[in-house]
């Protein structure tokens, strides 16, 4: 049984707890990028690209048996390891879940109040990109089952 | 007799200079403040911050033609800090001396008035590999509408410029030349007076792009003998919103308004408007009069330092980190000039410099990361970005030290 986009926030915050400063939860942020999976090379290409302000992320997503399958890559350390935090909570979710997800955990371990300001790491870019895409198939399903 | 000369230097006391400049104690992420993007912004001394509070609360009424006690104090003041710049890069004459927003608007208005009034199609304007982009875009317009050539200084691989290049890039056709005086990526410092020389020696005019040199260098207009000098009060540890344009007054008296308005004009009716004098012919609006009075401070700051002892003190720091970061492995230095500012760009190989700046900024550290407004620059050296430490004064041989160890620990954990 899958995991709850809530459950999973949970998780994230529960672990994050119990660092103690920021070193630490940077140096499990890069941690969790070193576990993201194989990107497709073959679409690391311009058209997956988000591009930051000094980062760029390869986002792709596939609907897969209805829930969508979320990679991704970036040429930074962090920003990978925030993608990959991402996907965690993110990906093998349904397209509605993820449009609807409220996402707090951000701000509730702090992350919101230690990136945001700086554009440069483009996490709010790729979650936007991540909620367009779950739009998109959630948009798709529904125009399936009028025509079925 | 000057002004300057009279002056009392009190003997360079980093610790007793710091005590000025009250955001150095605070402290970031829990830890104590190093704050190393100078070439980015300067923090203020408490002198200027005062001097902001006692204008508003004082002396606050818009300049000029004001019949009233109050308006004459607040135009006094403006017209004093002109004449502290003025004397602070030896310009000769006070109306030499245009308040602007920053030395990018300063550029601005010379290819706007200047540029658009004496650039012809097929001239030639001369810039260089290490230029900001505030000395490449607003030549780039300019060469777009004139359908003019903007022609390019290249560089060593230590950052130097190639002046045998230069030499042979000025021609009949070569109208302008516009250059930086120290790079705010590489620290390199460009001979300009060499530079300013071969472009006189064919009548080519010369824009110096000083907005890093100011902070560090005593500068003298009149020994460089440039046609402009533009810098920004931010970056010399003076208000944001203000910059100067020096240029020679003969230029500038011949040159078009660049922004019109109020102040700049000396009768206007429907058919016909005359314009101001210089410098007001090009100060259209009401200017920013807590901003020139603020700079005038930061002018004054500087002066009672010993200027010597301070480029002694930014020498060290700029040699003792730049030996620290040579150890550390897989670092290259990026500008390596021989004559350098207190400016340091690397990269560490296989790290991203945007992972380096937030490590870095978790230990209290705050140092600038990416293209630093040089995109082309980058491309030349074809590194996507640099951590950049850049250096003032304040800061100490301590502070090297902590940012020396916490960029280890960066490197650590990026590995």
């Amino acid at each position: 049984m899958n995991k709850s986009i809530e459950e999973i926030e949970q998780d994230v915050i529960n672990e994050f707890s119990t660092f103690q400063d920021w070193l630490d939860r940077y140096q499990y942020i890069i941690d969790m990028g070193n576990e993201l999976g194989e990107f497709p090379e073959n679409k690391r290409t311009e058209s997956y690209r988000i591009k930051g302000c000094q980062s760029s992320v390869w986002l792709t997503a596939d609907l897969e048996d209805g829930r969508v399958i979320f990679r991704s890559d970036s040429d930074s350390s962090i920003v990978k390891g925030l993608a990959s935090l991402m996907i965690r909570v993110l990906s093998n979710q349904k397209p509605d879940d993820i449009v609807k997800a409220k996402l707090d955990f951000i701000d509730k371990i702090g992350l919101k109040e230690h990136l945001a300001p700086t554009r440069s790491n483009g996490l709010s870019a790729m979650i936007k990109q991540m909620r367009m895409y779950a739009l998109a198939y959630k948009l798709k399903q529904q125009e399936q089952k009028v025509t079925n | 007799m000057s002004v300057t000369t009279e002056k009392i230097k009190v003997k360079f006391d980093v610790e007793k200079v710091r005590k000025d400049f009250p955001i150095l104690s605070r402290t970031m992420h829990e830890k104590p403040l190093v704050y190393l993007d100078n070439a980015a912004t300067t923090q203020k001394p408490q002198a200027l911050i005062d001097s902001h509070v006692d204008f508003y609360l004082h002396h606050n009424a818009n300049i000029h033609r004001g019949v009233y006690q109050l308006s004459n104090e607040s135009t006094e003041g403006y017209d004093d800090a002109r004449e502290k710049v003025r004397e602070f890069i030896n310009a000769p004459m006070s109306k030499e001396i245009i308040f602007t927003r920053g030395a990018t608007e300063s550029i601005n208005l010379v290819t706007s008035s200047f540029g658009r009034y004496n650039i012809r199609e097929g001239d030639e304007i001369i810039i260089s590999t290490m230029e900001h982009h505030a000395n490449i875009v607003p030549w780039q317009i300019l060469c777009g509408e004139k359908n003019s050539t903007l022609r390019v200084i290249p560089i060593t691989q230590s950052g130097e410029l190639i002046m045998e290049e230069y030499e042979k890039m000025l021609n009949d056709k070569t109208k302008f030349v516009s250059i930086v005086h120290i790079s705010n990526t590489l620290g390199t410092i460009n001979p300009v007076k060499k530079i300013i020389e071969l472009a006189h020696a064919r009548n080519i005019p010369v824009l110096v792009d000083g907005a890093q040199a100011v902070p560090h260098m005593k500068v003298d207009v009149q020994e460089l003998d440039c046609d402009f000098y533009v810098f920004s009060s931010h970056k010399m540890f003076g208000p944001t919103g203000t910059g100067v344009l020096y240029g020679r007054a003969s230029l500038l008296e011949a040159m078009p308004p660049y922004q019109s308005g109020g102040d700049m004009i000396r009768s206007v009716s429907f058919e016909k408007t005359y314009y101001s004098e210089i410098p007001t012919k090009f100060e259209a609006g009401t200017p920013n009069i807590a901003g020139a009075i603020g700079l005038g401070i930061s002018i004054d700051y500087l002066n009672k330092l010993d200027f010597e002892q301070v480029h002694e003190h930014e020498q060290e720091l700029l040699d003792y980190a730049t030996k620290q970061l040579e150890e550390i492995p897989g670092l290259r230095i990026i500008g390596t000039a021989k004559e350098k500012a207190c400016v340091i760009s690397f990269v560490v190989e296989g790290l991203n410099a945007l992972d380096i700046g937030i490590i870095l900024d978790t230990q209290g550290i705050a140092v600038r990361t990416g293209q630093h407004c040089t995109e082309p620059l980058m491309t030349w050296y074809c590194i996507p970005g640099t951590v950049r430490a850049s250096f003032a004064f304040y800061n100490t041989k301590h502070e090297i030290e902590v940012f020396i160890e916490a960029l280890k620990k960066a490197v650590e954990m990026l590995k």
